[in-house]
């Protein structure tokens, strides 16, 4: 490719490639910060100043501060790695200023790092070198025994202990696009960074002989190019809610300075786009996308080459581009994640987007909730204008485009996407019939596409590695990884992204590692407000649009929320109803007032007034406002009520027939007791009793007085002997 | 140098003077750039969007100046200003507290952080104490789940909460604005 487009990305290459030798060295020991919303709010500003502080008393100019993206890695923030060269890069977790002090005298000036801070540490000691295996199940060795037993076996016979060398199973390493027969499994060893292809055993003696033993790489069976997501097992590969991920689009998060386009550049960068616009052929754009299976990750699931060619066909050449960047799902925060950690990546998928349909205009709709992600996203455009890269013949090839921001005013329904044309158009965000679809007449009347931020930050991989890698990731109908946001009672929360077919139990359990505080798995909801609970003992579900509609749910844009069993389901079902009925706009019948009136029969439900006829009202409701509705907001606002009226009835009956809540959630259905056995009249209840209820001399079992009660909950609390009783 | 597109009235220039006067001249200027683009009424929210974060809240004086310099009817600008809940129409306390009322941090107990906080400040959702200091406001959804529950005051977060903190948060806050106060 030596066309003038290649020409024009070589010189920038080169440009970045220099800008980048001038301010960084490999000889350097670098420290590096996350720094998106969640680091900050966990004190990342303020350790990032710690360690400038630090560095400039110590006078080294061999020691370089850098700020990257988010990890994902919610629950530790802030966390800092510090990448000593020749050594297994050190992440730590929970950082504050005492610790960059420990950090940075122990670890950066003494050589010896701090382990009881280690991110998901401690740990006893650290290992000279790892081997990070693929664990993938759709490929690899499967002859015989189990490739990493015999691994392991063979460091065993050769006296190799777990202290010398530890071996750690990972998922994807996206290295089999390359891979010519399959059937054959890849390690990679670290901290030497060489990722190794092999077939038989004779591969692994000799890797064993050669380069474990005898530092010697062996070049044969070497994997030669930077295949996806290297990067960032390079760095975070011993981390296990890491390295069991497979990383497509969030390749970049906390491994890139979100804010550096000579970084992006650096990996493979603009790579994508190049190869697009040398090709010069936009047919031939849609049909690697349509090849690829890729499906709109905002939830919806439509194949997005589908929808890219309907709006390339249009007659209409003056076309749009949109982003949809209002992620107003409550517990969902992936698309922030790629925008404040890797920008640059949804911006090239949108240019290559628009080229693709022929868009001179591109917007990116996002929500004023997200200041940081705003002011990213506002940067990688300028960026890329000033190199080139937006506005006039991008890259020399005779194709215009330009973005633009346009903010949300918090409106959910603005997620839909006729709203959001209308919200984008400064107009109040109401959904209109469909179709006409938005490919066909959107904004201003114009043929428009609508994707997600996730959907187009998948657009680079795929053009980059290839639509059959691509598909191959994920299931038969469905390419890819996706990515989810793992909260409430799980044990690490974060970002996690896995390919499509992965189960739920391999997110909650192998990544997520299980419920918080020991307490038993109810029920997974995803899908937000439009989605449903799916009941633990379907756990085994594999994750893909068609099977969570099935398990009574949706995919929606990545929420998974882990609920435990202190949570009432139908306390969560009146959440979510809460939330769909404050935030429906009005416009139809069915909607506006059908989710007030199921609310009330919730409401009924959960103050212990409900009847069982309750029950077959509030179920008959919610099919008529999924039938009748508008949007798709009122389609999907039942979902949490019938899949929790489906799953869990018998919760529901507990509340109306029996007028007890079994989680002891809803206030109306519980009481406190104080247990006159274990009550030692310590008087702490009483004191804390904001009523006050609690009688009681000192050294006497204390009593509550149930008229007055307010069921605050503050005695159960404060109680240290377990003696108050929630009934 | 304004086009006479919106000059429907007879007394146009008084009616520019006072709109701008009620705006500013940042804000007037950036409308007349609005103006200057295609399809000038697409930029209305980013106006908004603008005068809400100078004044603290969109008055009716706001939404009226901003219908004259942006040539869209009264009606449209008061209908958009009052549709979106980011959008503000009464005066607000000189800290917004916003808890943050997700999925996640509901099932972390952010109503039981919600109600310490109310019970401190003697107000209900929506309402600014008494000192003008504070405004509780429910917020959707923060996006920073990992760290439930959490609250956000102006932009700094909050995370991990337990009810107990809450009154020293408070307590942080209102030293600060005592020391912009005093100083």
């Amino acid at each position: 490719m030596s066309n003038k487009v290649s020409q024009q990305f070589n010189a920038l290459l080169a440009r970045a490639e220099q800008a980048l030798r001038a301010r960084t060295s490999a000889r350097a020991i670098h420290i590096q910060v996350g720094s998106a919303t969640c680091e900050q709010a966990a004190g990342a500003d303020e350790v990032l100043a710690e360690f400038q502080k630090h560095v400039a008393a110590s006078g080294r100019s061999d020691i370089q501060l850098r700020r990257t993206g988010c990890t994902g890695r919610c629950s530790r923030e802030p966390i800092v790695g510090v990448l000593v060269p020749g050594q297994i890069p050190i992440k730590y977790e929970r950082v504050d200023r005492k610790a960059v002090h420990e950090i940075f005298t122990q670890h950066i000036l003494g050589g010896q790092p701090v382990l009881n801070r280690i991110l998901d540490g401690p740990v006893e000691n650290l290992v000279p070198l790892e081997i990070l295996t693929c664990g993938s199940l759709r490929c690899g060795w499967r002859e015989g025994k189990s490739f990493v037993a015999v691994l392991k076996d063979k460091l065993a016979a050769a006296g190799i202990g777990p202290e010398q060398v530890r071996v750690t199973v990972g998922s994807c390493f996206g290295a089999c696009n390359m891979e010519e027969p399959s059937r054959r499994s890849h390690l990679l060893i670290r901290p030497a960074k060489v990722l190794y292809r092999v077939a038989d055993e004779a591969d692994l003696d000799e890797i064993l002989q050669s380069h474990i033993l005898g530092g010697r790489v062996v070049e044969r069976l070497q994997v030669p190019g930077k295949t996806i997501g290297r990067k960032f097992l390079e760095l975070y590969g011993d981390v296990a809610f890491f390295n069991r991920q497979t990383r497509i689009v969030l390749r970049h998060n906390g491994v890139v300075d979100p804010e550096s386009i000579e970084e992006y550049f650096h990996y493979r960068g603009f790579e994508a786009l190049t190869k697009v616009l040398s090709r010069g052929n936009p047919k031939w754009v849609i049909e690697e996308i349509t090849r690829s299976k890729l499906r709109g990750r905002g939830g919806g699931g439509f194949p997005t080459g589908e929808k890219w060619a309907m709006a390339a066909k249009s007659p209409d050449k003056t076309r749009y581009l949109i982003c949809n960047a209002d992620e107003g799902d409550p517990g969902a925060f992936m698309d922030r994640s790629m925008l404040e950690s890797d920008p640059l990546n949804v911006v090239e998928g949108m240019i290559i987007a628009a080229y693709a349909i022929g868009a001179a205009r591109g917007f990116v709709y996002i929500r004023a909730e997200y200041p940081m992600a705003i002011r990213r996203i506002e940067n990688a455009i300028a960026q890329c204008r000033e190199w080139g890269l937006l506005g006039k013949d991008i890259l020399g090839s005779g194709f215009d485009f330009d973005l633009e921001i346009r903010l949300g005013a918090g409106a959910f329904v603005c997620g839909e996407e006729t709203a959001l044309i209308q919200s984008i158009e400064g107009g109040r965000g109401q959904p209109r019939i469909r179709p006409p679809y938005p490919t066909e007449s959107g904004l201003w009347g114009k043929p428009t596409v609508i994707n997600n931020v996730e959907t187009f930050a998948n657009v680079p991989a795929i053009i980059n590695y290839g639509a059959d890698w691509f598909s191959r990731i994920g299931t038969a109908a469905s390419g890819g990884t996706k990515v989810f946001a793992l909260a409430g009672k799980i044990r690490h929360t974060g970002l996690v992204e896995v390919p499509m077919g992965t189960t739920l139990r391999q997110v909650v359990y192998d990544i997520g590692g299980g419920v918080a505080e020991g307490k038993k798995l109810k029920a997974v909801q995803t899908g937000g407000p439009a989605g449903g609970c799916i009941p633990a003992q379907w756990i085994d579900t594999p994750i893909d649009f068609d099977t969570l509609t099935k398990a009574g749910s949706i995919m929606g844009s990545g929420g998974m929320i882990i609920l435990d069993e202190d949570d009432c389901v139908v306390d969560i079902a009146k959440f979510f109803l809460t939330f769909s009925q404050d935030e429906s706009c009005g416009k139809c019948t069915p909607c506006r007032e059908g989710s007030v009136r199921m609310l009330e029969i919730l409401e009924r439900i959960t103050t212990g007034q409900g009847t069982l006829e309750d029950l077959d009202r509030l179920k008959r409701l919610a099919l008529l406002m999924k039938k009748t509705s508008l949007c798709g907001l009122g389609r999907a606002a039942p979902n949490p009520v019938l899949s929790t009226l489906e799953h869990f009835r018998d919760e529901y009956v507990a509340h109306v027939v029996d007028k007890k809540c079994p989680a002891h959630k809803c206030t109306a259905l519980i009481h406190y007791q104080i247990d006159p056995e274990k009550c030692i009249g310590c008087t702490l209840c009483a004191r804390n009793c904001p009523v006050p209820c609690i009688t009681g001399a000192r050294r006497q079992p204390h009593e509550i007085d149930q008229l007055k009660c307010v069921k605050c909950g503050k005695c159960f609390e404060v109680c240290r002997f377990d003696a108050v009783l929630r009934l | 140098m304004n086009s006479p597109t919106c000059s429907t009235t007879d007394n146009w220039e008084h009616v520019q003077a006072i709109s701008r006067e009620a705006l500013g001249e940042p804000l007037w200027r950036f409308i007349e750039e609005c103006r200057a683009k295609d399809h000038p009424e697409s930029h209305l929210i980013s106006i908004l969007h603008k005068v809400q974060s100078q004044y603290g809240h969109l008055s009716p004086t706001h939404l009226d100046a901003v219908a004259q310099l942006l040539g869209v009817p009264a009606a449209k600008v008061a209908g958009v200003a009052s549709f979106y809940h980011f959008f503000r129409l009464a005066p607000r306390g000189k800290f917004i507290i916003n808890v943050c009322m997700g999925t996640a941090c509901y099932v972390k107990g952010a109503d039981r952080i919600a109600a310490r906080l109310m019970d401190e400040l003697g107000i209900t959702w929506g309402e600014t104490s008494k000192d003008g200091i504070f405004t509780v406001e429910q917020a959707r959804c923060l996006g920073t789940c990992g760290l439930a529950p959490v609250l956000m005051i102006d932009n700094e977060m909050h995370g991990q909460l337990t009810p107990d903190q809450v009154p020293a948060i408070l307590e942080k806050y209102l030293k600060k604005s005592r020391s912009q106060t005093g100083s």
